[in-house]
């Protein structure tokens, strides 16, 4: 236990640290870098991928995985713009309860059927993916608005965006889940080993079944906050935002194969990723090179290349030591 | 080597058997499949509908027989459909002459292929390199690729789509041979390669031994790290051909489409065809026919008026059913 909190120590450092410099980096080189405008549409569009990331933590640090949250996401998105005439509030529970159905249906699958998680969530995202679509009619469902829906994406409270207000929220709240409550010790205790904590008396079964509908549950208000950020519900979006969550959770420091993990760390490994593309608009603007978009996802890969090899050397590191 | 009284024998004989009724399950459902569709679906006797599913698996089968070996060992890829995407990006870059000039077309389509498919197995043989030198997780060391491989075949092409028309290459995903879709042979010939390294071959045997328990193999003396690195390169290759294949079809390379989402169709393949996730255990065949019934299914919805929406859904039932119902074969 002790090596292993050492580890995470050492690894949720380094994220942080890398995240000061590339702000460091910014506020330096661009002149509007730390302006309130770039640091609003920053913290306003990542925080969808925060809240995903926040559940695929938690689904990680049990020793599971979750593909799903993309298309749930898209699920939630359609759901809460199909509610939004009803105002914001069904708008908001009925995209998180399209969500937890997800989830909660990933969880019965891994835990009654026994099924991979990889391929029970693969299947999942493709059932979340073809519902979504259904309800949707094959196209983008445009939210009301009358009402106060599109404000949960959109407005803003003393200067900060509300999306980012929710995603802080989530992430003290699954903070001291994680680290105060009997079910967050149990998440970590399970991802470090399933058998022994089975042995131990621990909920295992009961457990994994909560992370993933946590999981779901996120993903769906994430596609609530993508409804009403971008005025429409999109059956089509989430492609590829499991993968991304997973490599923010593990630029984060924690580690995939369970049991250890930091959830402050993941919100730092979201920022860092989505930085990169912030960085790479600025230096463009800059005009001294000229970088395509396309480049953020090369870097966005070297950058995941470096922490996983840093993450091995540590750890074999400490298994020598 | 079949027949040697190794002591791996016994327990060979009897994974044989499993994977034998397994086999034979998921045989019966394509059969009874085929059987629905021959009743109730029109015009579904010709050579049209076959040629049509055909040539629409033969790309998840070609990456299918990689993902089949890597998962064999307990691995994973979900880079394939990036790796695609750059072995699809280089080969218009050569043979229409954009990145080098080559004047002789069928030597510049040759190049081009060439240099692609290896390009790609050398990104693969990048991912064995990376699991096996740093012992990073298959499924992390394969998302840097993911992320990344797109981002390089979009950088190459600078996010342009390679728009051609080219005889000389378009007959891997247009021509026939005798009838039959050029990219169906190519899809056979790799499954029959495959399934007799497998079954027959030492690095066949290595590649399971390694899945069933890497521990025990490294203590047997398999040489685990090169054989685990070759099997992410032929994965890689397997990528590089199917990318090719996606380009001729379509006339052209869109390094933002190419072998999108392809990493979660190969493996869906592989689950339902009876392969175990954890290693150890696989078949070729199977994830061929896996794929088939995929096909079938979605094939069937459609032909009999049902939304692509609910496919997906039936999809998604069919991947859970099949790998429960082969949980429960065995134990």
């Amino acid at each position: 236990m002790k090596k292993s909190s050492l580890l995470s120590a050492l690894s949720s450092q380094g994220v942080l640290i890398a995240l000061a410099l590339l702000i460091l980096f910014g506020w330096l080189r661009y002149e509007h870098f730390l302006g309130l405008f770039n640091i609003s549409s920053v913290l306003r569009y990542n925080s969808m991928f925060a809240l995903v990331a926040l559940g695929m933590c938690f689904v990680i640090m049990a020793g599971g995985i979750d593909l799903s949250v993309g298309s749930t996401a898209a699920l939630g998105s359609v759901v809460a713009a199909l509610l939004s005439p009803h105002g914001m509030l069904i708008g908001t529970l009925g995209g998180v309860a399209a969500g937890l159905c997800i989830g909660i249906l990933n969880g019965l699958v891994i835990v009654r059927m026994r099924i991979l998680p990889f391929i029970a969530t693969l299947a999942t995202m493709l059932a979340a993916n073809g519902s979504a679509l259904l309800l949707a009619q094959d196209q983008s469902v445009s939210v009301s608005y009358d009402g106060t829906f599109v404000d949960l994406g959109q407005g803003d409270i003393y200067n900060i965006p509300i999306p980012a207000l929710i995603a802080v929220a989530a992430y003290i709240i699954g903070s001291i889940v994680l680290n105060y409550t009997g079910t967050g010790r149990a998440v970590l205790a399970i991802g470090g080993n399933e058998d022994a904590s089975r042995l131990m008396g621990l909920p295992v079964d009961r457990v994994k079944f909560l992370v993933y509908a946590l999981s779901g549950a996120l993903s769906g208000l994430a596609g609530v906050i993508l409804a009403s950020q971008f005025g429409a519900g999109q059956p089509i979006e989430g492609v590829g935002w499991e993968l991304f969550a997973i490599a923010s959770v593990v630029v984060g420091g924690t580690l995939l194969t369970g049991g250890v993990g930091s959830v402050g760390a993941t919100l730092a490994g979201v920022l860092l990723l989505g930085l990169i593309f912030n960085v790479l608009n600025f230096e463009n603007g800059l005009g001294w090179i000229s970088l395509s978009a396309y480049w953020q996802s090369v870097i966005r890969g070297l950058f995941l290349l470096g922490v996983v090899i840093l993450q091995s050397r540590l750890s074999s590191k400490q298994s020598a030591a | 080597m079949s027949n040697a009284a190794s002591p791996k024998t016994i327990e060979t004989n009897t994974f044989n058997l499993m994977a034998f009724l397994t086999k034979h399950a998921t045989l019966v459902a394509l059969l009874a499949l085929i059987a629905f569709n021959v009743v109730f679906t029109k015009h579904f006797i010709s050579i049209q509908t076959l040629n049509v599913n055909l040539t629409q698996v033969a790309t998840i089968v070609i990456v299918g027989v990689g993902m089949t070996l890597v998962i064999a060992t307990g691995g994973i890829d979900l880079s394939v459909g990036s790796m695609m995407a750059i072995s699809g990006a280089i080969a218009p870059l050569i043979f229409l002459g954009t990145a080098v000039h080559i004047s002789e077309i069928h030597l510049a389509v040759a190049v081009g292929m060439i240099v692609a498919v290896l390009a790609a197995g050398a990104f693969g043989w990048f991912n064995g390199w990376l699991i096996t030198r740093f012992r990073i997780q298959p499924i992390i060391a394969t998302l840097v690729l993911f992320i990344a491989g797109r981002g390089i075949a979009q950088v190459s092409t600078n996010g342009n789509l390679q728009p051609f028309k080219l005889g000389e290459f378009q007959w891997i995903g247009l021509g026939r041979w005798f009838g039959v879709p050029v990219q169906v042979i190519i899809m056979v010939v790799l499954v029959a390669i495959a399934a007799w390294v497998l079954k027959r071959s030492l690095f066949g045997r290595q590649i399971l031994a390694i899945g069933g328990n890497e521990r025990a193999a490294r203590l047997a003396g398999i040489p685990v790290a090169r054989v685990k690195r070759w099997v992410y390169c032929i994965s890689g290759l397997c990528s590089g051909i199917a990318g090719l294949v996606v380009i001729a079809i379509n006339s052209s390379s869109d390094a933002n489409l190419v072998g999108l989402g392809m990493e979660l169709d190969a493996i869906a393949a592989v689950a339902v065809g009876g392969t175990l996730l954890s290693g150890g255990r696989a078949t070729v065949t199977g994830t061929l026919i896996g794929a088939l019934i995929i096909q079938l299914v979605r094939y069937t919805l459609l032909a009999n008026g049902v939304n692509d929406d609910v496919a997906k859904l039936v999809k998604a039932a069919l991947i859970v059913l099949a790998v429960w119902l082969q949980r429960h074969g065995r134990s």
